[in-house]
């Protein structure tokens, strides 16, 4: 089924890396290889965290010595299915009001689109959630169509609020929580992607597929203030299904 | 009146803190917990709870609180710290006493912990517990995400910080003896898993050169020394962090990751400590002089082997404080404290460690290594 590598990452982690690129083919693999060795509910396996390209393996090297977790893997990977159910289907608002998107001017400037373009380029394409990280329920959502791809600010931001919908490279992605940023800030998103401290307090997993919804500023308000008082359900769509091969 | 413990000055930075969250770094969330979970459970044994009961962690510079419980029995482990017990808040001079015992202390009496001195990090135990509830399986402070621990960040004046018990079991105090925190000459690592972005050369400057602290937080400690160059650049696809990671951003100076890691990054990670040599590196302080030492991963494993007999034998360590010391000890207090003495003559009882004391705060786990 291809090749891997598998790095040693300390005596209570390893790394299963499955090439060098940000591709969706291969999230597909390390979402499937995650969930092969969570369903084998290994003792002495402790985590796993799919990142871009590669699986993080926490584990107790006295409980599942390295050994016999590599061969886990290897046998894992020999029935990796070539396509499988990668995760749901989401439709998010999202509102690209110039009062909540202090960068889409600049954006539209750097990039030589109008922010109408920028706009429609941004809400016209499915996003991949490649992993959670940086901040709890932080989704990397990709690829953005590659005419919005731009460095990074040079100067990062202090503080944005929480919400705020930002791209850089060839990525795109809600902030949970207010945070220091260097991304360009094109939207806000009034929907809460971390609930704090509630079991499955992230809205979002890897491997699902989002899409944005453009929102008037007044209706982000709305749903800001139903997100506020916890009353703004949102549900997927359906399951998404991902060739992985 | 709910049992309590609280805050006059928060210190520096205090947390409460356990062994953890683990299980939900997928969603971008930190394991958290004890920087030294070594002292952590050594605290926790003094005053009989579960290893891995949340405990209060202290950085730098301690709190000073007051006792709001018929009495309470409470422990110090960690770095050496000036520890007082005042008769009260008014008080200004008090009973001097050392880290690595518990004492049970009076309603209203005060402690009053100053600057630590020979590491980073020092923690405070309760009997029975704190009465504080579990986020996601812990009850580890994350405060960049703002939950966990009490309300989701450090404590400051004015909290009370609720106890299981609101008084102490008669039980004699109790010191650990032989419990070694002091850091190893040079902390064991695995090299890896980028250092293919490293020259060998590189990698061999970063096993043979010493680093000093020059900045550090939960998150992690940055070193100052020789500047590493990278082979490859700097940036890689960002993958997940293991405990220990030792990353080498572009400035070339490597940064530790300790307990409140991201869980994500994209800097190349030149090496990994060791499992059973992180406790130590989180009791480091800054301006500490460290350097690393290559290890293999069966090495490693006979540390960690090592590493947890040691944590198994702490309860080993523990040794009643003799009735002439506790005498001294109640002496003092009845001549500086207006209310009550330690009772010296209470003998061990012997439900001190049963199950259903251990069932008073029932969120208590027993924490895995």
């Amino acid at each position: 089924m291809g090749d891997y590598t598998v790095l040693q990452a300390g005596d209570t982690a390893l790394v299963v890396e499955f090439g060098a690129s940000v591709d969706q083919r291969l999230s597909a693999r390390v979402l499937a290889l995650a969930r092969r060795l969570d369903e084998a509910c290994l003792d002495g396996l402790v985590e796993t965290v799919p990142t871009f390209r590669s699986l993080m393996v926490h584990y107790d090297p006295l409980v599942l010595p390295l050994a016999a977790l590599v061969a886990c893997v290897e046998r894992a990977m020999r029935s990796l299915p070539i396509a499988e159910d990668v995760g749901r289907q989401w439709r998010l608002p999202a509102c690209y009001d110039p009062r909540v998107a202090p960068d889409l001017d600049h954006v539209a400037l750097r990039t030589g689109l109008s922010p109408a373009q920028v706009i429609e380029r941004h809400s016209s394409v499915p996003y991949h959630v490649y992993m959670l990280g940086f901040l709890p329920g932080q989704p990397y959502l990709g690829d953005l169509p590659a005419e919005l791809a731009l460095a990074r600010r040079e100067t990062p931001r202090a503080r944005i609020p929480a919400g705020s919908l930002a791209i850089a490279g060839t990525m795109t992605c809600i902030f949970p929580l207010e945070t220091p940023c260097g991304w360009h800030l094109v939207g806000r998103s009034p929907i809460a992607l971390w609930q704090r401290g509630t079991v499955g307090g992230a809205l979002l997993a890897p491997g699902d597929k989002v899409s944005f919804e453009p929102v008037s500023l007044r209706e982000y308000e709305r749903l800001a203030a139903k997100a506020h008082e916890g009353t703004l359900r949102i549900e997927p769509e359906g399951i998404a299904t991902e060739a992985a091969a | 009146m709910r049992p309590a413990l609280r805050i006059l000055a928060p210190g520096l930075l205090t947390t409460a803190q356990d062994l953890g969250r683990v299980g939900y770094q997928r969603l971008g969330i930190p394991v958290g917990g004890a920087l030294d979970p070594v002292s952590l459970r050594a605290a926790n044994a003094l005053v009989g709870n579960a290893p891995g009961a949340g405990a209060l962690e202290v950085a730098y510079m301690g709190p000073t609180f007051a006792i709001e419980a018929d009495d309470a029995r409470l422990s110090f482990v960690g770095a050496a710290a000036a520890i007082d017990v005042l008769a009260d808040a008014a008080a200004t001079s008090g009973q001097r006493i050392d880290v690595m015992r518990s004492i049970r202390l009076r309603r209203g009496q005060v402690v009053r912990i100053g600057s630590l001195t020979d590491g980073a990090v020092l923690y405070i135990a309760v009997e029975g517990g704190f009465d504080i509830p579990p986020v996601l399986g812990s009850v580890s402070t994350y405060i960049r995400g703002g939950f966990g621990g009490w309300q989701g960040r450090a404590l400051v004046a004015g909290d009370e910080i609720p106890l299981c018990r609101a008084s102490a079991s008669n039980h004699e105090d109790r010191r650990l003896e032989g419990l070694d925190l002091a850091p190893p000459k040079r902390f064991r690592a695995i090299a890896g898993p980028q250092d293919n972005y490293f020259s060998e050369r590189e990698i061999a400057a970063f096993f043979g050169s010493e680093y000093t602290i020059g900045g550090s937080d939960r998150m992690g400690m940055r070193l100052s020394g020789r500047q590493l160059d990278h082979a490859r650049g700097y940036n890689i696809i960002s993958d997940g962090i293991a405990p220990g990671s030792i990353q080498v951003p572009g400035n070339g100076q490597p940064i530790v990751l300790l307990a409140d890691r991201q869980t994500t990054g994209g800097y190349p990670k030149i090496a990994t400590v060791v499992s059973a040599d992180l406790p130590a590196l989180g009791r480091l302080r800054v301006g500490a002089k460290i350097g690393f030492e290559p290890v293999t991963h069966e090495a490693a494993l006979d540390l960690r082997r090592k590493y947890l007999a040691e944590i198994d034998c702490i309860e080993n360590r523990i040794v009643p404080i003799r009735r002439d010391e506790q005498d001294v000890t109640a002496m003092l207090l009845a001549h500086n404290l207006i209310s009550g003495v330690v009772d010296a003559n209470a003998r061990a009882r012997p439900d001190f460690l049963s199950p259903n004391q251990s069932e008073a705060c029932p969120w208590r786990r027993t924490g895995a290594a």
